[in-house]
């Protein structure tokens, strides 16, 4: 078990905060998670971008086109990772990404550089439990955590094959579809939490479609973590290298909402 | 032998039972469409034990596809490559004839066996991907025979390369839905048919028109194609009493090549080329995966991909819209790296002169998928004996092609 999952506060739920690395260039993003932090959220997740990343609605997408069309690397990505974590010593933080730029130069190289940049935790879209001894044992054996992903698609016969060796926290994504388009209902969220917290001990984070303060704090009345990305990225695509201060305001006025919902 | 060692050296028996190929294939997909695809693999295997699912499908080829195609000996071709051949060499060439299929090129095979299985598994709208616009025209056409809504992914670019294709499947009722994003060709058109079907995965069923994606997918898409291998084995054997000495097909995805070449996997005296577009060269743009790609994963499978030391894909070019993709199906990468099959390429000029070959030699307008295996198939007959046969799919016609070689000539239609 890694310290990921004992970094959730007890008291109220976490706020979960997604960028796209490199969005709009890596220069910039270091200030963008410097303002995730000081508006309140409590874990980082930093996407690596692809240039096909499947499971991505339109924000997303085109954070990622943005990203590389400015010419992020990976190398990139690490040296964003690395400095964030000397800013920032005790803040969690997690890559996001596709399985082809986490694997690409071999799993072992890629636990070995999360290691070396400070990450705590890996969420790959497209690694189902399936395929998971192509990335998750060389993660687990350098004790970075290896974060899965639920679905209203997942039942109750496959939930425990998702959450055997899956560790940091669960990230329950609540409506099958792909990223930043349409939001759960706040019922059938809570119905799927409450059968997740049933099969494990792991913090539970609900994310995609999460837009408003009023929609994150009614998730952190049920849930351990609220995820938001496709939104944050969206104020990046509008202000740019200028982002940060507007991301600021609002992952405060979302975080606010959050510590007030219980 | 024993039975184990047989099954061992088997070239046939691949993928394992989690969909691998040697290292590669696999199921790469987001977690909202793991269930579904076990769900897939669940019903295929119930189809494949199910003699009432091969009988529909058999008489569905039969009698809605036009099945078998004829197995044609291209006298006057061969005769041409003869003359610039050295003494006593220039193979027979002989035809596979899938372009004579209803719809125009192989595709349609693979998409009668997945609309039978979407409507085993209940599911009541169908979705495709598509490059060229054969395997769109291909999905619109059974959706139309079976009544079901069908919408198309289609990348902006190859829209307007593949007019005609368009209008056949809005004829044929289908929505075509143009694909903007990255290269806007067919790997896009893949991505977006993913985000469509895993939004709406209660109810639709992907028609995946290669022997690539998630497993199951690569095995049953080279299972509905084999029925080409298997004639052609069948026709051969009894219009000359022997087996090919060369199998050639043209590779994008790879589809009509692993249904020619997979019934003869185990022929060891039967020796097979894969043939890939070399668009504008190797050393420049192509669409040449095995060539000039490593292995990595996207779309659902490990395979060999055009991409950069990031693992970000790169953009594929070949004049052939079917070819121009910057992966290959699993199981040519595991062929390819045991040995069983040679790869090679040709580039769009080469392509062009192929079509024109064929066109003047044999008044058969191929495709120009096709094309780039007949380039191939001049190459290897100069250098084979007299009494030596190539047989060679002709996976598609070129009626879609017209207005991409006339422009590719400088003729205006």
């Amino acid at each position: 078990m890694t310290g990921l999952s004992s970094s959730f506060p007890t008291d109220r739920a976490a706020l979960v905060a997604f960028v796209t690395g490199g969005d709009p260039t890596a220069a910039d993003t270091g200030a963008i998670l410097d303002a995730l932090v000081e508006g309140g959220a409590d874990i980082i997740e930093l996407g690596m971008p692809f240039t096909d990343p499947m499971a991505d609605g339109p924000a997303i997408q085109a954070a990622n086109i943005r990203s590389l069309s400015a010419g992020t690397k990976t190398a990139d990505i690490l040296s964003i990772a690395t400095a964030f974590r000397e800013r920032h010593p005790t803040v969690p933080l997690v890559l996001m990404g596709y399985a082809n730029p986490m694997t690409i130069r071999g799993a072992d190289w890629f636990a070995d550089a999360c290691v070396n940049a400070g990450v705590d935790g890996v969420i790959c879209v497209d690694i189902p439990v399936e395929e998971d001894d192509s990335l998750g044992d060389a993660l687990r054996a350098k004790d970075v955590a290896v974060i899965r992903l639920a679905t209203p698609t997942t039942d109750n016969e496959r939930l425990p094959e998702i959450l055997n060796n899956a560790s940091g926290f669960l990230y329950y994504v609540s409506v099958a579809g792909i990223t930043g388009l349409q939001q759960a209902a706040q019922a059938s969220i809570e119905e799927a939490v409450a059968r997740l917290k049933a099969g494990t001990d792991l913090p539970v984070a609900v994310g995609f479609g999460v837009r408003t303060p009023e929609q994150a704090a009614d998730i952190a009345r049920v849930a351990d973590g609220v995820v938001v990305g496709s939104a944050i990225v969206e104020i990046i695509a509008e202000h740019g290298a200028d982002a940060a201060p507007h991301v600021k305001d609002y992952i405060k006025s979302l975080s606010d909402a959050i510590r007030s919902a219980r | 032998m024993t039975k184990h060692d047989k099954l061992s050296n088997s070239f046939r028996n691949q993928p394992d039972e989690r969909g691998h190929f040697g290292q590669f294939g696999g199921r790469y997909v987001a977690e909202t469409l793991m269930p579904l695809i076990l769900d897939l693999e669940k019903h295929y295997r119930a189809a494949q034990a199910d003699p009432a699912f091969a009988e529909e499908f058999d008489d569905l080829l039969e009698h809605y596809v036009g099945r078998p195609s004829p197995l044609y000996f291209a006298e006057r071709l061969t005769d041409h490559i003869r003359k610039e051949a050295p003494e006593g060499k220039g193979a027979q060439i002989w035809f596979k004839r899938d372009e004579l299929n209803h719809t125009g090129a192989h595709k349609i095979n693979n998409c009668i066996g997945q609309i039978l299985l979407a409507k085993r598994m209940g599911k009541t709208r169908i979705i495709a991907e598509t490059g060229a616009g054969q395997h769109g025209v291909a999905t619109a056409t059974v959706c139309a025979r079976f009544g079901l809504p069908c919408v198309i992914y289609m990348g902006a670019t190859d829209i307007e390369r593949q007019k005609p294709n368009i209008f056949r499947m809005r004829l044929l009722g289908a929505e075509v839905v143009p694909v903007t994003s990255g290269s806007a060709t067919l790997k896009d058109a893949m991505n977006d048919a993913l985000r469509d079907w895993v939004a709406n995965v209660h109810d639709t069923f992907y028609i995946i028109g290669t022997a690539a994606g998630p497993h199951p997918y690569p095995e049953l898409v080279r299972d509905f194609q084999s029925v080409i291998g298997r004639e052609a084995r069948e026709q051969l054997l009894e219009r000359t009493g022997r087996l090919p000495d060369l199998l050639v097909a043209a590779i994008g995805g790879g589809s009509n090549a692993i249904g020619l070449f997979h019934p003869f996997l185990d022929d060891p005296d039967v020796d097979m080329l894969g043939v890939e577009a070399a668009g504008h060269g190797l050393n420049k743009q192509h669409a040449a995966s095995l060539a000039g790609g490593k292995p990595g994963i996207l779309h659902g499978n490990k395979t060999y991909l055009l991409q950069d030391e990031d693992g970000q894909i790169d953009e594929a070019h070949s004049i052939s819209a079917g070819l121009d993709y910057p992966g290959i199906g699993p199981e040519h990468s595991w062929l390819k790296e045991s040995g069983r099959v040679r790869y090679d390429s040709v580039t769009d000029t080469e392509a062009l002169e192929a079509f024109q070959l064929l066109c003047g030699t044999e008044g058969i307008i191929p495709a120009l998928e096709p094309s780039h295996a007949i380039a191939a198939v001049a190459r290897e007959a100069v250098k084979m004996d007299k009494d030596q046969i190539i047989l060679a799919n002709l996976c598609g016609r070129g009626d879609k092609d017209i207005f991409t070689v006339a422009e590719a000539l400088g003729t205006e239609i």
